[in-house]
Parts: structure tokens; C-alpha cells; sequence
């Protein structure tokens, strides 16, 4: 008889982006970047980052401006809460959403 | 080497010899002596392994859970409403896939308070996941410690080895300790495909969603139904690698072949009784008892009760006029959880024999050799129809 191959699933992940699911469903407040406010868009330089260090999701980009990938950002806020310079607004997920129609 | 020793310590002398590396555990009567024993192996430098004490069962379970997780061969050991403590935890470390072991020293549970043997609470367990695993007498406990560890890290699914509070935990009895050096010929170092690697970081059961999910490195990850089908089918197919690791261990120690069911005078008997644990053994001096009147009766020890050995009970059972299932565990408001088991097992057959269940034994009420012949014998006697609900063996008022 030919071994059986045990355990084939199991629940893991490794981090990065949409490893959550489609966490981006969750959310009800969307996070904006003031542009005119963000350390690394302000000094041209790769300095700060706050918000792609500390989000859970890994979804924030490590780039000048930094970018938000809506379809897995679940909107906790940690971003917003991190930025030294405040340049994150958490705003309503639906009054966007109906901006964006 | 032949040594005269508790059961207890025969459980404690087998997970030195399966070299633990991990063992956390809450004393509790009837288990305390084997954690007693395992730390004073530890403390000797016996056995190499890290000896944790803890707050509760719950947490000895936790403890097992990280320590399993982390690659290293776990062990704890409880009983009763400590094994119910556990529960939660029992749960998490089946779905998790972790290949621990576990002795527990059968006892009854409160309320009201006992301390004195019965299956409840091994039995309270049955849906969880673990494998089941019984042992009859000492030989059996240390030789079914020593398979369980092997059993455990073949499937990756947990083991329960589960053995009669008193009657065996605190009994002497002789027996064979194997070799270190076979054991270890027949025990391979612990290799776990997943754990938690430093190297290669990740998360291990955060929360899984009902839908299939495309993980970062684009391989399309089960959902939670996914990974609980293949536990189910693991543990289906683990009947099968149990089946050959009893053969192996047959071959280095010279013991064993009844991976399932242990049969006693089973081959021409047209009444077979059924138990679980030390009760099979005392029912041999009834079944000699009966065979000297020219009945013809034989008794089936279950060794294996999760995952269930449907198809082996229905071949020993197969053509037998009369199938008696004797319990020290109820399923409250239907009947002994065995029985429905074996019920279940048989339907398959054409010809199905009669079903009888008692209810005996509970909260370590003396089982007396002449309550057995006397069931026995009135079932044997006039085995009518198959009845659903128990007959109760040994009860002294009535309400």
C-alpha cells in the first residue's frame, strides 16, 4: 500500500496582502491620504512609512505617495491612528461609495 | 524486562521510553501517580524532557498545544472534570492537527462528586476528533502509550489512551518494559511537516473563512469545511496505518495483532458480550463459567473506539444470534454510547444479530462476576428482540 499523505490541510498563511480573505467587504470607514500632509510625498524622501509598518493587513504600499489597497484594507484605522503628520482621514465607507456611483 | 508496577506507572514508563519532550499536567485523582512519576523521571534526568507545571487542565492542554506547534512530542495526562476543563482545548489541538498524547485515567463525573471508576468522561469526548485509544490491562497500557506516540505523528491527529481509573491505575500487576533501544527502532524522531519555523514565518488557525481563499503565494488555501473533511477522511484512514503499526510493533516486541477488537472464545459462539477496558477481561471468568454449562459465548474487548472500527466489529459479530453490550457510560435519554455505535455497525449485515445493552459499573459501583453470569445468562436465554433501552446491572434501590 502506498503511504497515505496525512494532514494535505491545514489553516495557514503567511503575511501579506489579501491573505485574510476579502477582508475589504468588513469595512465601514475608508482611510484617505492628505497628500499635501505625507511625510515621504512632503520630503521626497523614503522616510516614515508609519502606515505601511503598521498595518495588519499589508496593504499599504511602501511607495512615494503610498497607496491603499481597497479590496483587502478592512478599515481598522491603525494607519490613521500611527501617522505622526495626521495626513490618514477615516471617512464613511458608504458616503464614498456613493460619491463613487 | 519484567517489572511489578501500577498502571500508572506503566503509562509514565511509556512516555519516557517514547521520549517526550514536553509534558504539562494538573494532578487529579485517579492520574495523579503517572504525573508524579513523570516529573521524578524528569528530575532523575531519566527522561529529557521539559516537565511544565500548570494552573488547570486547560492550560496543560495549552501548553501542549504551543509545544506541539513548535515541532517538540507533547504529553499530559487527566481524568474526569479535568478532561472536561480541557474541552475547548481538546478541540483546538485536533483542529490544528497536532500529534499529542494523552493518558486518561477513566473515572466517573460529578455531580454528584466521585473519584471512583467509570467511561464517562473519556466517552463525554467521543465527537471531538481525538483518536481513542483503550487499554485492558498494564501491558497494554505502556504497549499502547508507545503505539499512540507513533500513531499520532503518522496521521497528525492527537491520541487519547484511555485506561480504567483504579482498577488498573492504582493496581500491580506484572509486565513487560521494552528495550529503550527498540523502542526506539520502532518510535522515529519526531518530524512534523508544519511548525513553527523562525525561518519560514506565518499563521497557523487565525480565523478561516467559510469560502476557499487565494493565499499571497497565489496556491488557492481550504476554507474551514475543507480542512474538516480532511481531518474526517484522515481519521477514516488512520483504521488502516493503526492496523499496520500494530503489525510492526508485533514484529520488534513480539505483542499485540488486535489492533480493533480484542475477541476471547469468539470463533463458535452464537452469544458474543461486548465492553470496553477491564471489564472485557472480567467477563472471561463468566464466559468460562458459561462454556462449562455448554453455552456457547464468547467476549469482545473494544481497543480502538475512535475512530470506530465499524467494519472489523461487524465481521466478528457477523452470524451471531445474540450481541450483549455491556457499558460503564450512558448517552442520557437514549443508551450507551457503544451501543448505538455497534447498532449502527451491524445494520449493514443481512443477517442481524439481537441487541441487548446494560448499564453497569457507574461512579465505581462494584461489577460482582455474578451480576455478569446472571445478565448474561437471562439474555443469553431469551434473546427475543433487539431493545432500546438499557437494562441496568447492580442497582440496590428503585425509585
Amino acid at each position: 500500500m502506498a503511504k497515505k499523505d496525512y494532514c494535505k490541510m491545514i489553516s495557514r498563511s503567511k503575511p501579506g496582502p489579501g491573505d485574510g480573505g476579502n477582508t475589504g467587504s468588513w469595512r465601514v470607514m475608508r482611510p484617505i491620504i492628505n497628500l499635501d500632509k505625507c511625510i515621504p510625498v512632503k520630503t521626497g524622501k523614503i522616510a516614515c512609512f508609519n502606515c505601511w509598518l503598521y498595518c495588519p493587513d499589508c496593504v499599504v504600499t511602501k511607495t512615494i505617495p503610498p497607496t491603499i489597497d481597497l479590496s483587502f484594507c478592512k478599515g481598522c484605522g491603525i494607519c490613521a491612528e500611527e501617522c505622526p503628520a495626521d495626513a490618514i482621514e477615516m471617512v464613511d465607507e458608504a458616503s464614498q461609495t456613493e460619491k463613487e456611483k | 524486562m519484567h517489572i511489578i508496577e501500577s498502571g500508572n506507572v506503566a503509562a509514565a514508563t511509556g512516555v519516557m521510553l517514547s521520549r517526550a519532550q514536553v509534558i504539562a499536567a494538573y494532578p487529579i485523582t485517579p492520574q495523579t501517580p503517572l504525573t508524579e512519576k513523570l516529573s521524578e523521571f524528569v528530575e532523575s534526568g531519566q527522561l529529557g524532557a521539559q516537565y511544565i507545571p500548570v494552573e488547570s487542565e486547560h492550560s496543560a492542554m495549552a501548553v501542549c498545544i504551543a509545544a506541539s506547534t513548535a515541532g517538540t512530542r507533547a504529553f499530559t495526562a487527566t481524568s474526569a472534570n479535568g478532561l472536561l476543563y480541557m474541552n475547548e482545548q481538546l478541540h483546538w489541538a485536533v483542529g490544528a492537527r497536532l500529534p499529542i498524547v494523552m493518558c486518561v485515567a477513566n473515572r466517573g463525573i460529578g455531580a454528584p462528586w466521585t473519584v471512583w471508576n467509570d467511561h464517562q468522561d473519556s466517552m463525554a469526548q467521543r465527537d471531538v476528533g481525538w483518536i481513542q485509544l483503550y487499554a485492558n490491562d498494564h501491558q497494554q497500557i505502556i504497549d499502547t502509550v508507545i503505539k499512540a506516540f507513533r500513531l499520532a505523528q503518522t496521521v497528525s491527529i492527537p491520541v487519547m489512551v484511555c485506561y480504567d481509573g483504579y482498577l488498573l491505575s492504582h493496581t500491580y500487576m506484572p509486565f513487560d518494559r521494552p528495550e529503550q533501544s527498540e523502542v526506539d527502532r520502532f518510535l522515529p524522531a519526531f518530524a512534523p511537516k508544519h511548525f513553527l519555523d523562525p525561518q519560514n514565518p506565518g499563521n497557523f488557525n487565525t480565523v478561516t473563512l467559510p469560502d476557499v481563499r487565494q493565499g499571497v503565494d497565489g496556491v488557492m488555501e481550504p476554507g474551514y469545511i475543507e480542512i474538516r473533511h480532511n481531518l474526517h477522511q484522515d481519521l477514516r484512514a488512520a483504521l488502516e496505518s493503526y492496523e499496520e503499526i500494530d503489525r510492526d510493533f508485533v514484529k520488534h516486541f513480539g505483542r499485540g495483532g488486535t489492533p480493533f477488537v480484542e475477541e476471547y472464545r469468539c470463533d463458535d459462539a452464537r452469544f458474543v458480550a461486548v465492553a470496553i477496558g477491564s471489564l472485557s477481561y472480567q467477563l472471561r471468568d463468566v464466559i468460562d463459567i458459561m462454556r462449562e454449562d455448554g453455552i456457547a459465548i464468547g467476549v469482545m474487548g473494544v481497543q480502538m473506539y475512535r475512530p470506530f472500527p465499524d467494519q472489523a466489529i461487524a465481521r466478528a459479530l457477523s452470524g451471531k444470534e445474540c450481541v450483549v453490550v455491556l457499558e460503564k457510560a450512558l448517552s442520557y435519554g437514549n443508551q450507551g454510547p457503544l451501543y448505538g455505535d455497534i447498532k449502527s455497525a451491524l445494520y449493514r449485515l443481512a443477517d442481524r444479530p439481537v441487541l441487548h445493552n446494560y448499564i453497569l459499573g457507574l461512579g465505581g459501583r462494584e461489577i460482582k462476576t455474578q451480576q455478569l453470569l446472571d445478565a448474561l445468562s437471562e439474555s443469553c436465554s431469551e434473546p427475543k428482540a433487539i431493545e432500546d433501552t438499557p437494562r441496568w446491572i447492580g442497582l440496590k434501590l428503585q425509585e
